[in-house]
């Protein structure tokens, strides 16, 4: 385990795999130091998902090679077996089993005697608040359990390697916390985490680099403050009283913050990307220079909210299109031709 | 947090990540040793026998489809065959028995095509364990469902009438022998349900297989009343050969050559099969 904390935990050069006619991954690069929480950002279609698959050895690559802590996952898929662990974005757990059940069973499988597969499953349950739901079936739990026990799971071994494939996607705001805090906790004991999901938020919360996918390629890649700094860290979202007033609004706030101005489909609200250099510290000035100006024109605002750039407009700024589905967008060109 | 703030008195059993308790769970203990193949296998036999603990409906298939082959054969071709349904069920009993249990094999297939569907075999291909460990524990825990099977049917039989001359002993080597060529006919199933894309198409391939190798047999009647092409295929049919075997352990003797074919046959399932479905199953 020499280089558990230290390289790479995973090395992909131009993977490619297709279904179909589909080319789910394109050519695809990945570099993921050792020891930190890795964000892969796309949206749906991207090729998030095959992408873990055939790093976890359950899918093979049609081109590229692709290491894990230097092991080929065509070639030496056992050795990379043994030194990660994945928790799908569906339920990768026996339904009809109870949780504990589902636990044991792994841990017996990971090659524990029948006490040790025992206490190892009553001491995850415990530590991820599922003692009580021990005895239930996996298909009554709540999602958020759900998606615990399914972590829990991943981490009977102690892997090296976590791959969690958009563990918060459809959890409520609560849950999603505590897989945050989770992630957290596995990384802060040196497991390398690589995640999947659809939310800058989150790959900004949790993660030290992210990769941006689309199309099954890399399309842009770095630290989070880089990746704001090319996209700016906040945007503003402004819903106005009167529509009539859009116009002016648009004009005040280009001459307030230097700014592209974007009118939406709601013919009261506009939305402006702030903090172009990537601090927050001045997308939250931004904020409030906009504000006051609006007032000072005598533009009433109903609604005002500065948040992170949606995925959407994180794609606008990074390719010009959004963040359409590639499913989607096919049929669109198809559609087209 | 403002929910911490609107809590009175009872406090909710809400869940908080706690760094320190996690951090147990993921300091490493001695890495285990790999289980050996059989430890795995009967570890997913396990699995197997627990999910008859929680969806015991599945036990279904193995238990009315038997007692009613049993049952309509018997007095459907009893009176009409052979004098008296009780005089036909001692020629017949055992055919029904390797029928039904032979049907239902197909269910392996059906299993795993279900299940592989779902996210857990993800997680069961990426454990460091022997490959064909899922399936063969799968097969084992199927195997516990032909001996099911096979205990109904004698019971139903004994109850109608069937008296086997063998006794215990031969009663028990036949269905041993059955649950031989079953646990080997199995890895038909398993390639099917990885090959094909639904249920319905294991369920539609696995018929149009499994009709005509038990019908055309001497389950039902003796091949000498065959037109000779027919008996030609009823001859290397490995049914027959099963039904031959079954049938002398359970009438007390023992028929050397179809045992022999049945055994050959059983070996070149597993073989050909087995090999098949983990080439499948490595690159599904
Ligand atoms: N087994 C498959 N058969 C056919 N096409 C597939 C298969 N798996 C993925 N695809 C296609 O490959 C592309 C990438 O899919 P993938 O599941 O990797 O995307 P994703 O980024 O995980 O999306 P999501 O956010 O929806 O989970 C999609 O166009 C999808 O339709
Ligand atoms: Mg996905």
């Amino acid at each position: 385990m020499s280089n558990r904390n230290t390289g790479l935990a995973v090395e992909a050069e131009g993977l490619v795999r297709s279904f179909g006619t589909t080319r789910a991954l394109d050519g695809l690069d990945l570099r993921v130091p050792a020891g930190t929480v890795y964000g892969v950002l796309g949206p749906n279609g991207a090729g998030k998902t095959t992408a873990v698959r055939v790093l976890a050895t359950l899918l093979r690559p049609d081109g590229g090679t692709a290491r894990v802590f230097g092991h080929d996952v065509v070639r030496d898929a056992d050795a990379v077996r043994s030194r990660v662990s994945l928790t799908g974005q569906y339920a990768s757990l026996d339904e009809d089993l109870t949780g504990a059940e589902n636990l044991i069973l792994l841990a017996r499988l990971l090659g524990l005697s029948r006490a040790g597969a025992r206490d190892r499953a009553d001491q995850l349950l415990a530590a991820f608040g599922l003692a009580e739901a021990a005895g239930r079936q996996v298909k009554k739990y709540s999602g958020g359990m759900r998606r615990r026990i399914d972590i829990a799971a991943s981490i009977l071994n102690t892997p090296d390697l976590l791959f969690l494939d958009e563990p918060t996607t459809g959890l409520d705001p609560r849950s999603r916390n505590q897989v945050w805090a989770i992630v957290r906790a596995v990384v802060a004991y040196g497991t390398t985490v690589l995640l999947t999901t659809q939310y800058l938020d989150e790959a900004d919360q949790l993660a030290g680099r992210i990769a941006v996918v689309d199309h099954g390629r890399v399309i842009a890649e770095g630290t989070p403050g880089e990746l704001k700094s090319s996209v700016g860290s906040g945007s503003v979202h402004i819903r106005l009283r009167d529509p009539g007033q859009r116009p002016q609004a648009e004009k005040v706030l280009r001459a307030a913050l230097g700014v592209p101005v974007q009118l939406d489909t709601d013919p009261v609200a506009l939305t402006a990307r702030v903090g172009e250099d990537g601090t927050d510290l001045e997308a939250s000035a931004q904020a409030a220079r906009a504000l006051g100006e609006l007032a000072g024109a005598g533009i009433v605002v109903d609604d005002f909210s500065l948040g992170q750039p949606s995925l959407d407009e994180v794609f606008l700024a990074l390719t010009d299109h959004p963040a359409v589905p590639a499913d989607e967008r096919d049929d669109e060109l198809e559609a087209a031709r | 947090m403002s929910d911490t703030a609107i809590t009175t008195g009872r406090a909710p059993s809400v869940y908080v990540p706690s760094a320190e308790a996690l951090a147990t769970v993921l300091a490493p203990a001695e890495r285990p040793a790999r289980p050996s193949p059989l430890a795995a296998s009967l570890t997913f036999g396990w699995r197997a026998l627990l999910k008859i603990k929680h969806v015991p409906e599945q036990l279904f298939d193995v238990t009315a489809f038997p007692i009613i082959m049993v049952l309509m054969f018997t007095y459907l071709f009893g009176g009409a065959l052979a004098d008296s349904p009780r005089a036909y069920l001692q020629f017949f009993l055992p055919g029904i028995m390797v029928t039904s249990v032979v049907m239902i094999t197909m269910y392996t297939g059906v299993g795993l095509n279900n299940d592989i569907e779902k996210g857990v075999f993800d997680r069961i291909r990426t454990l460091p364990v022997w490959r064909p460990a899922a399936l063969v524990g799968m097969i084992f825990g199927d195997v516990l469902r032909y001996v099911l099977a096979a205990v109904v049917i004698l019971s139903v039989g004994l109850v109608l009438g069937f008296r086997p001359d063998g006794g215990l002993l031969g009663v028990l080597a036949g269905i041993g022998l059955l649950v031989v060529f079953s646990f080997a006919f199995s890895w038909v199933w398993t390639f099917f349900g990885l090959v094909l894309r639904s249920e319905k198409s294991v369920m539609g391939v696995s018929m149009m297989v499994l009709f005509p190798l038990t019908f055309l047999s001497n389950v039902f009647v003796e091949p000498s009343t065959m037109p000779g092409w027919l008996q030609a295929f009823v001859k290397v049919n490995p049914i027959t050969h099963l039904v031959g075997a079954v049938r002398a352990a359970m009438a007390g003797s023992m028929d050397g050559p179809n045992t022999m074919w049945l055994l050959l046959w059983s070996a070149g399932f597993v073989v050909v099969f087995g090999t098949l479905t983990m080439y499948r199953y490595n690159r599904h």
